[in-house]
């Protein structure tokens, strides 16, 4: 081991599957050694099994799927309000004084305090779900994305201009595409916090999903249902990263992400 | 080809400094007027205002007083009736060669065959057939300068205004892209303006120096090259090429002296 010195990819993917292995097999001595009451925390095993009768019996597929529809339902409604404003507070100084100060205050209120105001607005239903998930990443998305589009090379703005670029013709041929990768790499990283929101929403007053699913089974004291829940999340947000990043580096050759 | 003559007229500029101090000068009234066809070098050690004057020329900078006229019209903004190549690599990350080459007529609106075949033209020039795919972060230094001034010659400008274009480059590299630019204005005779802090570099392009004083700048001699073109690397060995040489060299120390100082 030299410091930076880079690793290997196989040996990247060994090292990573790896620890996978040593957090299970410490699972496993802790639950099948009798350290932990099975009260507590189910062992891997039955934590599969509990897995197994909640896709089988339960219906817990339906459940995933709808978490699925609320995270990206939220998430798309944010991007497409925040994406935009950025852009026009990263390109035009004036537009950014405009909403800062108040970005900057809005996007310190957590997201589940509004949740008690929120049922009483749009009730329990779906659009209560999308507005916890809107809050929470909406104000942090247009910071991200209007400081991303404000680093602009300004020499790279300079030479659009004397080859006659307009004002316009500058945001959406070199602000935009300057500052593509970098937004869709801030994408990616709150769409995690969005998972976490949608956890948070539906503990509250929801009648389906992961989330709903995991406070049935604490009234049934089943950890290992709760387990395979927050597990579930966790490759979900594990896929969709991989996903992104292919996708990243398929829209953006020219970038080294 | 283009024939409009350039004219810089007392243009001067000044920066305001930070918490009531007076100003700085950066420029003294300065008065210039550029043939069509010429290739000025403007000389001067750093700091001394030679880019605050292209950039002003460029319409990227605005003067504090006085203008910059083309052909009687006076310059307020950028255009691409005056191309620039900047020291710092400034090709779009994100566009090929080509694409960045293409980038201004695309701007214009030209028919796509047209972009094609002026952009074709360029990369000939500049000799950088094979490389139309590549991305800028794929080329060396030298190769993104000559992207850079195909991308500047495609828009067909008045005036060519390089600011160090090559003072990023290695030595080697940095006498081939002379030689380049050379074979581009002895065959075409567009305007330039090239800046520089390079008394050879000067020689060996400009049929005209403006050594520049040290801050707060001005022109302070104007000597003429009367080497002829064509010309090549030999003549950087010849003894008239010695003699202007010594002579700039004369001009340059004291400035650089009075900078220090």
């Amino acid at each position: 081991m030299e410091p930076l010195k880079p690793v290997s990819p196989g040996a990247r993917i060994a090292l990573g599957a790896g620890f996978f292995a040593v957090f299970i097999a410490a699972w496993g001595v802790a639950t099948y050694g009798g350290y932990v009451p099975p009260l507590f925390l189910a062992s891997p095993g039955k934590t599969l099994l509990a897995g197994w009768s909640l896709l089988t019996e339960f219906g817990f597929l339906g459940d995933i799927a709808v978490t699925i529809w609320r995270v990206v339902g939220g998430f798309l409604i944010a991007a497409a309000v925040a994406v935009p404003l950025g852009l026009l507070m990263g390109a035009f100084k004036p537009i950014e004084a405009f909403f800062e100060p108040f970005l900057s205050f809005a996007r310190y209120l957590p997201a589940s305090a509004f949740i008690p105001l929120l049922i009483l607005w749009a009730g329990v239903g779906e659009a209560q779900k999308l507005s916890v998930i809107v809050i929470g990443s909406v104000f942090q998305l247009v910071i991200m994305v209007a400081g991303v589009a404000g680093a602009t090379r300004p020499d790279l703005v300079e030479a659009a201009r004397t080859l006659g670029s307009g004002r316009l013709s500058i945001l959406r041929r070199v602000v935009i595409p300057a500052a593509a990768p970098q937004i869709a790499e801030t994408l990616r990283l709150v769409l995690g916090w969005a998972w976490t929101y949608v956890i948070v929403a539906e503990l509250i007053g929801a009648t389906s999903g992961i989330g709903h699913m995991i406070m049935d089974s604490q009234r049934l004291l089943d950890t290992g249902q709760m387990i395979f829940g927050i597990a579930v999340i966790g490759i979900i947000g594990l896929v969709t990263d991989l996903l992104f990043k292919a996708a990243n580096r398929r829209l953006f050759p020219w970038a080294v992400l | 080809m283009s024939a409009k003559t350039l004219r810089i007229a007392g243009v001067t500029r000044t920066f305001p400094t930070q918490r009531r101090a007076a100003p700085t000068l950066a420029l003294q009234p300065t008065d210039l007027s550029v043939a069509p066809g010429e290739f000025v070098a403007i000389l001067g050690p750093s700091g001394c205002g030679k880019s605050t004057l292209l950039r002003i020329v460029a319409g990227l900078d605005r003067p504090t007083a006085g203008q910059v006229l083309l052909d009687g019209t006076a310059v307020a903004a950028p255009g691409p009736d005056r191309g620039m190549v900047f020291q710092s690599y400034t090709l779009f990350p994100w566009l090929t060669v080509e694409e960045n080459i293409r980038y201004g007529l695309r701007e214009r609106g030209l028919p796509e065959a047209q972009q094609a075949e002026i952009a074709a033209r360029f990369i000939a020039r500049t000799g950088l057939r094979g490389f139309e795919g590549h991305w800028p972060r794929q080329l060396s230094g030298g190769m993104q300068q000559r992207t850079a001034l195909a991308r500047a010659l495609a828009n067909d400008p008045e005036i060519l205004l390089l600011d160090e274009p090559f003072g990023a480059l290695d030595h080697q590299t940095r006498e081939l892209m002379q030689e380049l630019l050379l074979e581009i204005w002895e065959a075409d005779r567009k305007t330039v303006l090239f800046v520089t802090h390079d008394i050879d570099e000067a020689i060996f392009l400009a049929n005209r120096v403006l050594v520049m004083s040290a801050r707060p700048g001005r022109i302070k001699a104007e000597v003429p090259v009367p080497l002829p073109y064509p010309r090549d690397w030999t003549m950087k060995t010849i003894p008239e090429f010695g003699t202007l040489k010594a002579r700039l060299m004369g001009e340059i120390r004291d400035e650089v002296r009075k900078s220090l100082a």
